[in-house]
């Protein structure tokens, strides 16, 4: 017997977004598969490597780790709207100058931690950066070139606001 | 606009589509009436299987289909091994898709669903019963070669799949003669790979035309065609094998997998595009694995610090099965390179190749060679510690002298170029290594454990000559191809038969181009990964993209412009030879102002309106590029840790390194691949490790239990650069992939035993876990 689902609304890159999900569909599943916002990727499905990481209501989310119905009435943020109207944003501008990535998989959920990191603290310290995205896995990069990028994106925009 | 882009930092090309999340990775494709498959898989590490009732599942809502062992025969050959080192007594054991009547690993498919959905198919799985009869499982390589050990494969005894040796020079006269005999014993534990991209399969059979197309996730897509084509029986020429983006391989997707035959037959049977997609803890236990050695090893050396002999034992484990190049990995990569950076009179090395009951072993980046990097260098920081010597002077007293064009050492193979001592002495100067000396004479005063850890390195790589390849048993060339084509805007494609997946060949092809002929790098777009629009090729690993497929390149555009200079001579009524050539402008020699652009001669090649005689129509060339020689960067590496005494914790503080991969294409994309190989090296050493437990229980089975370096525990890496070109490529370049993680692991391990030394601890088993490194303090006290 197919199981019920459930009608959820909610703000996804500032548009409202309305969707059916069976009540164990996870956010990510959902974003991915019913929303088409293929962004966001499973890394590990157990909030472990910060791959489908997305922002809700200001905070920071492991979208694999939340239940789609649970995101009801709530705003979010993903990679294909970390832009907003810009057309890039600083730190996917940085990360483009300071070849941030390499096979990209990682990439959606850098720069979607690092936005959260910077919406709060707009002038963080090396340290904190790395702290902050240890939550992030890279196989690629040996981070180094995304610290930068984050640092560099902090002094841009510090200088643009 | 200054067209030599060789050697530019430029952005990388690759990278608008994936900082927007818009760029399709397997898993992100959907085909309309497309199915998912679910892989079930043996929870038991070696077990008979009495029986499989699929009824239950067959009946859940959404399943199309099951499959097992029986719905495979005479649809799937056996997954080949494609690297049969001769004189080794290899012996294939049956590798099958689906398990038979026996599995060999946790992991080992039994079944599969296909369902509607990925959930119904996973449901699935929970309602197929198998009833197993468990066996004797065995886990380490060493122990899997005793007499009494559970065998494996009834065609392989002792479980031992090969028996490769190595003899150059006389090994009984260095150790009957050495002053200074040293012996280590080194656990390589194995490793998980953990691209970041679990592994995919995406099929789509349109049983009408008998055509397949696969989506998957690999690192060579003409190997993979090849294999698929010999597993399934689809012919090549219907079989269409697409890498789209790839997240990262590592060489865990090089091999082609049981999964993937198995999808492919589901879309063969159903008829429907089936998608198979790993979950994380399914690429813990069934992709493949790294290192897992158990080694010997044995140095003889004089009392001057000459090393004069090396002797070693390898156990090496290779899973249930041998997985496509899984044989070559410890022996040809890794016994041949026992030279290393010195010239070192007489080496001996028996490698045995042993089944366990665990995930199959294959290429882990720098495969097989920071085994052997390993192997020697926390050698010679022992022999330096003997003979109460500086680690950097042991390797100045044994260090081949500087050669640009060839030299030989006692494995047999002939290095390119090199120069060894230039690469340590400027790690010794950026490091400020006297003054780090100094500081640790200090803090050891102060009761603190600074260590500092040196490394220097050559590595084989840009594999290789076919003709080596076919004496080394490798099963296929290993040459490259490149097609330029020039349209009439004078805007290029080029099609390359290597598959990057990270490595940003878009960027540096396009910029070999641009210094080749003239054009801006954004007017050259690099297609890569499709069977069906690219030439042959043998595939992204043993940094070879750029070492042979770069090759090809330069090839192809000098082709292109001697072309383009047949042309333009005619256009300016010129003899071919008054012609010259700069910046992408062709010109009557010593007039520049008469001259046509490589625009220009590209719009007359293809509307041919005017061309010379003989002279076909089009701008395009195409090459087969087989190098005469492998390349061998090398370079010096130093990491300095401060361990705590009370806790064990390691603290990595510097990270130096000097690499020389020859002239850099792009700097920053070698700064790239050098930090990210460091950090994979680094990993090793200080916290990645697979465990199995005695019955073959993967207990490191997620992410959780599976250290991976993150950023908060790493320092930034200090990459310096000497240039040696390799005097065979037309471009004079080496491979950059490999080279952080071959020398990064021996660094930070002779960095901790350094730092350990005072307080008596002679050997730690990686990873350095702070229990571990505690434990070993506590023990040297007692002792
Ligand atoms: S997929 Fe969510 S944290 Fe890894
Ligand atoms: S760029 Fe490949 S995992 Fe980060």
């Amino acid at each position: 017997m197919m199981p019920k689902k459930s009608y959820v609304q909610a703000v996804i890159n500032g548009e409202s977004r309305e969707f059916l999900c069976e009540p164990r569909q996870t956010l990510l599943e959902v974003l991915r598969e019913e929303l088409g916002l293929t962004g966001a990727k499973e890394g590990c499905g157990d909030g472990n490597c910060g791959a489908c990481v997305v922002i809700q209501d200001g905070r920071l989310v492991c979208s694999c780790l939340e239940l789609a119905v649970e995101s009801a009435g709530t705003e979010i943020t993903t990679v294909e709207g970390v832009a907003g109207r810009q057309e890039l944003h600083p730190l996917q501008q940085c990360f483009l100058e300071d070849a941030a990535l390499q096979c990209g998989i990682c990439t959606p959920g850098f720069l979607v931690s690092a936005k959260a990191l910077l919406d709060k603290n707009p002038d963080p310290s090396e340290p904190e950066i790395r702290l902050w995205l240890a939550n992030n896995l890279c196989r690629c990069t040996g981070y180094d070139k995304i610290v930068r990028a984050v640092e560099h994106a902090a002094e841009r925009m510090r200088q643009e606001a | 606009m200054t067209t030599r882009m060789f050697g530019s930092a430029i952005r990388r090309r690759e990278d608008p589509r994936l900082i927007t999340g818009s760029a399709l990775y397997t898993d992100d494709m959907t085909l309309p009436g497309m199915l998912h498959a679910a892989m079930l898989r043996s929870p038991y590490a070696h077990a008979r299987i009495r029986s499989i009732d699929a009824s239950a599942a067959l009946e859940a809502e959404g399943v199309v289909a099951v499959y097992t062992s029986a719905d495979a025969e005479g649809e799937l050959n056996p997954v080949p091994c494609a690297w049969l080192l001769p004189n080794s007594g290899l012996v294939v054991a049956d590798y099958p898709s689906l398990a038979k009547d026996t599995v060999r690993y946790v992991g080992d498919i039994v079944a599969v669903v296909v369902a509607e959905t990925r959930y119904q198919a996973y449901d699935a799985l929970d309602l197929i019963d198998v009833d197993y009869d468990p066996l004797p499982a065995v886990t380490s390589p060493e122990q899997a070669a005793q007499p009494d050990a559970p065998q494996l494969h009834e065609n392989v005894p002792g479980n031992q799949a090969f028996h490769w040796t190595l003899t150059g020079g006389d090994v009984e006269a260095a150790f009957a003669n050495a002053d200074v005999v040293l012996h280590e014993h080194i656990v390589q534990q194995r490793l998980i790979p953990n691209a970041m991209e679990t592994r995919a399969t995406l099929a789509h059979y349109i049983q009408a035309s008998g055509e397949l197309t696969v989506w998957n996730t690999t690192q060579n897509p003409h190997i993979l065609r090849f294999v698929s084509s010999a597993v399934t029986g689809v012919p090549e020429d219907r079989l269409r094998v697409i890498a789209p983006e790839v997240g990262g391989g590592f060489g865990s997707k090089i091999a082609a997998y049981p999964a993937d035959f198995i999808t492919m037959l589901c879309s063969k049977k159903l008829g429907r595009p089936v998608k198979w997609a790993e979950t994380r803890s399914e690429n813990y236990q069934a992709t493949t694995h790294g290192r897992d050695h158990v080694q010997e090893v044995e140095l003889a050396a004089t009392k001057d610090g000459k090393i004069t002999g090396l002797r070693a034992k390898v156990w090496s484990g290779m899973g249930a099965y041998l997985s496509l190049a899984a044989p070559g990995i410890p022996t040809i990569l890794h016994g041949l390179m026992l030279s290393g950076v010195y010239d070192i009179p007489a080496i001996q090395e028996d490698v045995y190749g042993i089944h366990t009951n665990t995930t199959p072993v294959e290429a882990y980046r720098g495969a097989g060679r920071p085994e052997a990097t390993f192997m020697l260098e926390c050698l010679v920081d022992r022999l330096a510690k003997e003979l109460g010597l500086d680690p950097a002077e042991v390797r100045r007293r044994n260090f081949i002298p500087a050669f640009d064009n060839g030299h030989p050492v006692v494995t047999g193979l002939t290095y390119d170029s090199g120069n060894y001592q230039g690469a340590l002495d400027k790690l010794l100067d950026k490091a400020g290594y006297q003054d780090l000396r100094r500081q640790q004479a200090e803090a050891r005063e102060n009761g603190r454990y600074l260590g500092l850890g040196l490394a220097t390195y050559v590595e084989i790589c840009g594999l290789g000559p076919s003709q080596v390849a076919g004496a080394i048993g490798f099963q296929g060339g290993l040459w490259e191809s490149a097609i330029v084509r020039f349209h009439p805007s004078g805007k290029v494609h080029v099609f390359i038969g290597a598959s990057p997946h990270g490595q940003g060949e878009e960027t540096t092809f396009a910029q070999i181009i641009s210094s080749e002929l003239g054009v801006s790098p954004d007017d050259v777009k690099v297609v890569h990964g499709d069977t069906d629009n690219t030439p042959m090729g043998w595939g992204t690993y043993g940094s070879r993209t750029t070492a042979v497929g770069g090759a090809a390149l330069a090839v192809t555009a000098r082709k292109i412009r001697d072309k383009a200079k047949i042309i333009a001579a005619h256009l300016l009524e010129a003899a071919v030879e008054d012609m010259d050539y700069e910046d992408g402008k062709f010109f009557v020699k010593g007039s520049p102002d008469q001259a046509k652009t490589i625009q220009e001669v590209a719009l007359m090649a293809n509307v041919a309106w005017n061309m010379p005689a003989g002279v076909e129509a089009g701008l395009e060339a195409s090459t087969f590029y087989d190098p005469p020689n492998f390349v061998y960067p090398f370079g010096a590496h130093l990491a300095v840790v401060e361990v705590d005494p009370e806790t064990g914790q390691v603290d990595l503080q510097r990270y130096v390194c000097v690499d020389d991969c020859g002239p850099q294409i792009n700097p920053m994309i070698v700064e790239g691949q050098v930090h990210g190989g460091v950090v994979q090296g680094v990993g090793q050493a200080l916290w990645e490790g697979a465990v199995y437990d005695e019955d073959g229980q993967l207990l490191t089975g997620a992410m959780l239990d599976y250290a991976i370096p993150r950023a908060d525990r790493l320092p930034n890496i200090e990459v310096h650069s000497t240039v040696t070109p390799s005097p065979h490529h037309p471009l004079g370049v080496k491979g950059i992939g490999e080279a952080g993680t071959i020398a990064s692991t021996v660094a930070v391990y002779n960095a901790v035993m350094d730092a350990v030394a005072p307080l008596g601890v002679q050997r730690i088993a990686m990873p350095f876990t702070p229990e571990r490194v505690w434990r070993a303090i506590q023990d040297a006290k007692e002792a």
